[in-house]
């Protein structure tokens, strides 16, 4: 099925099979490997990617043919002409990964979270990201992380 | 895995959906939020011949109050009832409550309630709920549309009343008087994980302070969400007490039949559906201003 779809302002028309999930899609499809596959299960969270601004959506639990005509950000979509997004620079700053397998899901759940929440509080961001799992930090300053980018009002 | 192959048609409306459905009969199925349907076909437990993808049919995304009950079109994502904006009325406790703890925040983005219900798992949070709620699903078949009540929409594990060539519309829970409150308790070993039990309850009182109605439902007990009837007889009618709480839990404990896996031993599982319908009543009563 021929599918177009706008990935970080680029259009991508591809001829694809219905099953293709959007996850390898995007990876194989589009050379934006930024997203991580974790579990295959949409369990950890890893693929979050966000549609149409707002949405996070597991990418390993969406066929690509659903984003016929829509809009996703990846994590490649978050930085500005080499300018780190608030969320990433927080994530820099508050050392918010250590093997950084789990960070594009973080960081894109984190978005679409700053995108209805702007002014989280800690309890918000902690059950906002539960549906991601990270193996190395212990949350502790992957929380921080989006406490600063929410401060900075630029979420 | 990646799932077996199948044809992908795209819905703009209904119409065009149910189209799809009756030409397609049993080789079809709905794909609303896929949270579930996803999951099981790459896990080839699925292998739907044909999808019948229905999210572009915006006439189907919304949440409204009609006045005699809230209407969960079938692609209304359970995160639009989380940020609902009478979420936090107390009338709505029991949706309220339920609304935070389906599945994760991520996947509540994409998964609707309509598809929960028709997805029927033993383990779901929105059966229970619609059964202590006294919900309905709107159904659209060859002959229109027609609305089942909840108790008969849930035939089996993975079954319901939605026929071959069918489709639901609509989930329905009647808007409660302000006198009721609800609960629902979940205890699962993480996040996103399914119910290792979970109750779901609902109460209204008279002005007197006595029990007009209540729903008590219990998730993972079962081949799907069971009603506890004899814990609602016992309850209805009567004013409450710590003692009425205690044998609504013990009928709950007895009416549960969980099955063992890796989250607990069945007779671990039936003593927690005990509990956790006594913690649902004290919180709904509590919410009520009621102190046992």
């Amino acid at each position: 099925m021929k599918i177009a779809v706008k990935v970080n302002g680029s259009t991508y028309q591809r001829d694809v099979e219905s099953r293709t999930l959007l996850a390898y899609f995007l990876r194989e499809e589009c050379g934006l490997t930024g997203t991580h596959v974790g579990c295959d299960t949409s369990s950890c969270g890893c693929c979050v990617v966000v549609m149409d601004g707002d949405q996070a959506v597991k990418a390993c639990t969406m066929f690509a043919v659903q984003a016929d005509g829509r809009e996703i950000m990846t994590v490649e979509g978050l930085a500005t002409n080499g300018t780190l997004h608030p969320l990433q620079q927080g994530f820099w700053d508050q050392h918010g990964l250590q093997c950084g397998y789990c960070t594009p899901g973080m960081l894109m759940a984190s978005y679409a979270l700053l995108k209805h929440n702007p002014k989280p509080s800690e309890a918000d961001i902690r059950e906002g990201l539960a549906g991601n799992l990270c193996r190395c930090t212990g949350y502790q300053n992957i929380v921080k992380a989006v406490q600063q980018a929410a401060e900075g009002g630029q979420g | 895995m990646i799932p077996a192959a199948f044809e992908y048609l795209r819905a703009h409306s209904p119409d065009e959906a149910f189209a799809h459905l009756q030409k397609h009969g049993p080789e079809a199925r709905v794909l609303a939020g896929g949270q579930s349907l996803i999951p099981a076909m790459r896990f080839r437990l699925a292998r739907p011949a044909v999808l019948v993808d229905i999210n572009s049919i915006s006439d189907l995304a919304y949440v409204r109050t009609d006045g005699k009950a809230l209407a969960v079109g079938a692609i209304a994502r359970d995160s639009a009832i989380e940020r609902a904006p009478w979420i936090g009325e107390r009338r709505w406790s029991l949706i309220h409550d339920v609304s935070r703890v389906v599945a994760d925040p991520v996947v509540r983005q994409t998964g609707t309630v309509v598809g929960s219900l028709c997805h029927n798992d033993p383990a779901g949070d929105w059966t229970a709920t619609a059964l202590a709620a006294r919900g309905e699903v709107v159904v659209r078949g060859k002959g229109g549309t027609r609305t089942v009540a909840i108790d008969d929409f849930l035939v089996d594990s993975f079954t319901t009343a939605v026929s071959e060539g069918e489709m639901a519309l609509e989930a329905r829970f009647p808007v409660p008087d302000d006198r009721t409150a609800g609960s629902y308790q979940k205890v699962e070993r993480k996040v996103g994980d399914f119910a290792t039990a979970a109750a779901a309850v609902q109460v209204s009182l008279n002005k007197n302070g006595t029990i007009r109605s209540v729903g008590v439902a219990l998730s993972a007990a079962g081949a799907c969400a069971v009603r506890v009837d004899e814990a609602e007889r016992l309850l209805t009618g009567q004013k409450p007490s710590a003692d009425l709480v205690r044998a609504a839990s013990a009928a709950a404990e007895t009416r549960s039949e969980p099955q063992a896996d890796l989250r607990g031993s069945v007779e671990y599982k039936k003593h927690l559906a005990g509990v956790l319908v006594g913690r649902g009543l004290r919180q709904a009563l509590e919410r009520l201003g009621v102190k046992l």
